[in-house]
């Protein structure tokens, strides 16, 4: 059979992403000292994890409801309000999926008619403009620089806006570039959007992982922004629950009832067990994400230093658990950096190219790992610099 | 000060340069603050955690449960400080419960530890009575776990 001509044209057009592509390589070798993943090293805190055993013992393993257990939407509901001080209902504005991706899927499907532009910043994860094609939406790049921290500033987003906007992806804290956009930043972007019907996807599954003082603040927390904002998150990285598969979007009220139909159709319910422990990780997991955050920051300091020092400068890195430093003095593209530092010195990083191409000359350093383990991947690097003549005097 | 000595507790042999990184402080900063804590008597001493096992070192550790009579003039202070001093004892606890002191000793061998107990400790005035316990492996010690298996599991395909 032709099966090339069977499948869905623009899923054969689609690229695959080159984060695994990645991960394949380092895979080849031995004695890898990896700084590649983007979930956490911290395995689920255990009085979550014991929450998913007693109810698994209890035989509690029937599909649950399909917006999610309501006691979850309600704890959702609680903590945003009690963290962002935004008010959504929980009965008819929150839905609990299959992690933020399935989130960020339903609401590309919902919103978007063949030939909306979905404004995706860049570099950003990789699953956006996939997604938005699928959906016969076409992604449009907004380009963050590094002068602007990697920020998205209110010139780029208004310079992109057609008629035919639909929809802006707001992916902060950002993976890959550990940016983030404080309160001023937002309301920039607010005063851009306002007079238009233009929809905010904001992706925030990040902000638990803020550094500054500040905090993380939501976009549905900035005047006005609650009517057009779809709120995506989850309990993979801030309860370090990837593999429990756990997220949940929030918006209005009548675009929810539409992305639950989707999601019923499509996936019925979010799983029961994590739904459960997801429960335990809102009400009694707070001192769990105060202590992994204090951990992360000290890596992230670390790291950003280290980097530094060696020449590969990087801006502060305000979230997530990434740093994007550049390694244009290196002379080398992303991908050859990253090649050569993995036959080299057995280091995996990911090329800033496979967040787009607007991710050339920097690369994905993910700080999930223990201090001795950056440390030796730092030792590598710096010796990898020394044997081009690439470390200044005295480093 | 709490955060420097936890993360000199995990890992003693960050530079103050890491150190000072890692807590957002300078160099100097750090390198006072350490001064100060070595010379309060807050860090004790700077060691690393051994496998034993690992090496070709002969070597057996005992757990041993004291009873004692507390001494009249100095109670438990001057027995622990007696038993303090002989080179095999690794450590030594006042504990709450079934005995009084609990003593880590390491020794060559098995005989070497009873003749420890027999010839050194069992004599003492105050000693009433006493246990020994011999450790058959260890799994976890200073919070660092002894196992060889520590693949991650993450970015497989």
């Amino acid at each position: 059979m032709q099966y090339e001509s069977l499948l869905n044209k623009t899923l054969v057009d689609m690229k695959p992403s080159g984060i695994r592509r990645f991960f394949d390589l380092a895979h080849e070798m031995e004695d890898v000292i990896s700084l590649s993943v983007g979930e956490p090293d911290f395995t689920t805190p255990w009085h979550i994890r014991e929450v998913g055993i007693k109810t698994l013992e209890r035989g509690k393993t029937w599909y649950s409801p399909n917006a999610g257990f309501i006691e979850l939407r309600s704890a959702i509901s609680r903590y945003i309000e009690r963290r962002f001080g935004v008010h959504y209902e929980a009965k008819t504005d929150v839905l609990v999926t299959v992690g933020g991706s399935e989130a960020i899927d339903l609401c590309m499907r919902s919103l978007i008619n063949p030939g909306d532009e979905v404004l995706v910043p860049s570099p950003s994860f990789v699953c956006y403009g996939p997604l938005a094609s699928m959906a016969g939406g076409v992604p449009v790049t907004l380009e963050t620089k590094a002068e602007d921290h990697f920020r998205l500033t209110p010139e780029t987003l208004k310079a992109a806006i057609t008629p035919k906007t639909k929809l802006l992806i707001l992916p902060f804290p950002n993976n890959p570039t550990g940016a983030v956009m404080r309160r001023e930043h937002l309301e920039a972007i607010a005063d851009v959007l306002r007079d238009t019907d233009i929809m905010v996807l904001s992706d925030e599954i990040y902000s638990e992982l803020t550094y500054h003082d500040e905090g993380p603040i939501s976009f549905a927390a900035i005047d006005g922004m609650q009517e057009r904002t779809l709120l995506v998150s989850g309990f993979s990285k801030a309860y370090a629950m990837t593999g429990w598969r756990l997220g949940y979007v929030c918006g209005p009220t009548p675009i929810m009832g539409q992305i639950v139909k989707l999601h019923q159709y499509g996936i019925m319910s979010a799983p029961t067990t994590a739904q459960y422990a997801a429960i335990e990780a809102m009400d009694n997991g707070d001192d769990d994400v105060v202590h992994m955050r204090a951990d992360y920051d000290q890596r992230r300091r670390l790291i950003v230093s280290e980097l530094n020092n060696m020449g590969l400068t990087c801006f502060d890195p305000q979230g997530a658990f990434y740093v994007f430093p550049s390694i244009q003095s290196t002379g080398m593209t992303s991908e050859e950096f990253c090649v050569s530092l993995l036959q080299e010195k057995h280091v995996a990083v990911v090329p800033g190219t496979a967040f787009g191409d607007c991710g050339e000359g920097f690369v994905r350093i993910s700080y999930c790992y223990s201090i001795k383990h950056i440390i030796e991947a730092m030792r590598r690097m710096r010796e990898f610099l020394a044997e081009r003549g690439l470390l200044k005097e005295g480093e | 000060m709490d955060k420097l000595l936890n993360l000199l507790d995990r890992n003693a042999r960050l530079s103050n340069a890491q150190l000072a990184a890692m807590l957002g402080r300078t160099e100097a900063e750090v390198e006072a603050q350490i001064a100060e804590l070595e010379k309060n008597g807050v860090i004790r001493a700077y060691k690393a955690v051994i496998d034993w096992d690992k090496t070709n070192r002969e070597y057996v550790t005992a757990i041993i449960e004291l009873h004692v009579t507390p001494k009249k003039d100095s109670g438990f202070e001057g027995i622990a400080e007696e038993i303090m001093k002989f080179r095999e004892v690794e450590s030594i606890s006042l504990m709450s419960g079934g005995y009084d002191f609990s003593i880590v000793v390491n020794a060559r061998t098995f005989r070497d530890v009873a003749e420890f107990v027999a010839k050194r400790l069992s004599p003492l005035d105050s000693v009433v009575s006493t246990a020994t316990h011999f450790v058959l492996r260890r799994y976890k010690e200073n919070n660092v776990i002894f196992l060889d298996d520590d693949r991650d599991e993450r970015g497989e395909l």
